[in-house]
């Protein structure tokens, strides 16, 4: 190993130079084909075929969709016209709901940017590489540091009775707590056992995101009070 | 004398010159010309010759990627086909969905099947976004393909986001009012961008232009870049992948 020669040996700038046939493999770098039991198959026909037919269950689901469901077309715009309650489209709803409970600056662009950050952060974090089941040879200090940090959440939302993120927090915290001990317990505390931080917090997130949209689109009416989904028509 | 099935007909087109002239492989009955499908093909190279079998399954992906990028392709047929109707002015914005739904053939039928891909796709790549997170398919040497995938997301949210307004209607134009409201919160650089945005201080005419722009050129552009980009090195990274294996998960615990 330590009789390697300088690259400049080898290696030149002149694009003219004649290439000098050189051998530097070394045994640990040796470029062989890495060996695996893993079964493999032909891209062609096997994926291709795969994915044509996935693209033509996709076109017809749409066409059909497209068949029985209108897209909605209200009357022309009309800006000395609001319409109550005025909605963005469905995927921004959730943060529309938020506007009930929080500042615009908070709801508005605080909280998605801070969603949008950390989505991006989260293959460069070392815990979302290296984390195993939440409570894992966990002492008393995770649980507590655990309770503190969700119970600061609670808090945190429950200051601005933003309910809709509240209850399911107090949920999902229940069933990760729940979990703690349940290695040896039945099959459904035994897979909640192997859940890790990471994908708790994920979890949350999605529930808190989901629920926050269901809301928005469907349990909002007039002046953004609670009405029943079929008390009034939803556009989308 | 001879049979003329259709099998003998498709073999003698195979090989004559102006078919692999187009088509430089013989027919795909051996491995070597099945790998040639794929690496002579410019849109299928972003594969690789060979997948791993335990990919295909339903449960590796739930195709849901896919599902994503079929959204695109049939989101870029009929928006070719809805742009050839429609000007993006006021009035003229709203009459033509007027137009498209009496007048054109099958118009209505193109704008229900663009508004619902639309829908499809930001669903999709938001489930495809979960999946990959829990199947811990971020993992090194992914990292930056996921960041790519989370500027995707935004760039498919936007994307739909735009087409929004262009209808014209008080659905379009409230919804959007609405959401710009919220972009004029932001400190500093709020009231500014969305001034830059909507060219003006209101949802008006310009700002129906600047959408359109934006949603038929600028974004659809920066989406297929990354797109490409995204697909292009998921196979540098050693193709899809699903969840983590047994093993391996519990070598990390330790």
């Amino acid at each position: 190993m330590s009789s390697l020669p300088p690259l400049d040996l080898v290696e030149t700038a002149d694009p003219l130079a004649t290439p000098r046939r050189v051998a530097l493999v070394r045994p640990d770098r040796r470029p062989a084909v890495r060996t695996t039991d893993e079964k493999y198959v032909m891209t062609f026909p096997n994926l291709i075929v795969r994915e044509v037919i996935l693209f033509q269950v996709v076109v017809i689901g749409l066409a059909l969709a497209a068949i029985l469901f209108d897209a909605p077309l209200e009357g022309i715009a009309n800006p000395l016209e609001t319409p109550n309650p005025a909605k963005a489209p469905w995927y921004f709803l959730g943060l529309q709901e938020l506007l009930h409970y929080f500042p615009p600056v908070v709801a508005g662009v605080l909280m998605p940017l801070l969603v949008v950050l950390a989505l991006v952060v989260i293959p460069y974090a070392r815990v979302n590489q290296t984390a195993g089941p939440l409570w894992a040879g966990a002492g008393p200090r995770r649980a507590l540091a655990l309770a503190a940090a969700t119970g600061a959440v609670i808090a945190l939302f429950g200051l601005f009775k933003c309910w809709p993120i509240v209850v399911p927090t107090a949920a999902i915290s229940l069933a990760m707590f729940s979990a703690r001990g349940g290695e040896s317990a039945g099959p459904l505390r035994r897979s909640i056992a192997k859940v890790t931080l990471p994908e708790w917090i994920m979890v949350w997130f999605a529930v808190v995101a989901t629920i926050l949209t269901v809301i928005g689109t469907f349990f909002r009416g007039p002046g953004w009070s609670f009405v029943w989904p079929w008390a009034h028509a939803v556009a989308f | 004398m001879t049979t003329l099935s259709l099998d003998s007909v498709f073999r003698r087109l195979r090989e004559t010159d102006a078919y692999r002239s187009i088509v430089r492989h013989g027919a795909a009955s051996t491995n070597r010309n099945r790998s040639l499908v794929v690496f002579e093909n410019l849109f299928l190279h972003v594969h690789p010759v060979k997948v791993r079998e335990k990919t295909l399954r339903f449960t590796h992906t739930y195709w849901l990627g896919g599902i994503a990028l079929a959204c695109a392709l049939v989101l870029t047929a009929t928006g070719v086909l809805l742009m050839f109707y429609y000007h993006p002015s006021v009035p003229q914005a709203y009459r033509d969905m007027k137009e498209l739904e009496f007048v054109v053939d099958n118009g209505l039928f193109l704008r229900n099947m663009h508004r619902w891909a639309a829908h499809l796709m930001v669903f999709a790549t938001f489930l495809h976004m979960m999946r990959v997170f829990f199947h811990r398919a971020y993992r090194p040497p992914r990292q930056f393909n996921w960041v790519i995938g989370v500027v995707l997301l935004l760039a498919t949210l936007l994307l739909s986001y735009t087409g929004y307004l262009l209808p014209w209607d008080q659905l379009a134009f409230w919804g959007v009012s609405v959401g710009t409201n919220m972009a004029k919160e932001a400190p500093l650089v709020g009231e500014k961008s969305r001034f830059l945005l909507l060219g003006g201080n209101i949802v008006s005419e310009n700002a129906l232009l600047r959408f359109y722009v934006l949603h038929c050129v600028v974004l659809p552009v920066a989406l297929l870049l990354l797109l490409s980009v995204h697909i292009w090195r998921v196979r540098k990274d050693g193709g899809v992948q699903g969840p983590p294996e047994e093993s391996s998960r519990r070598e990390e615990v330790r």
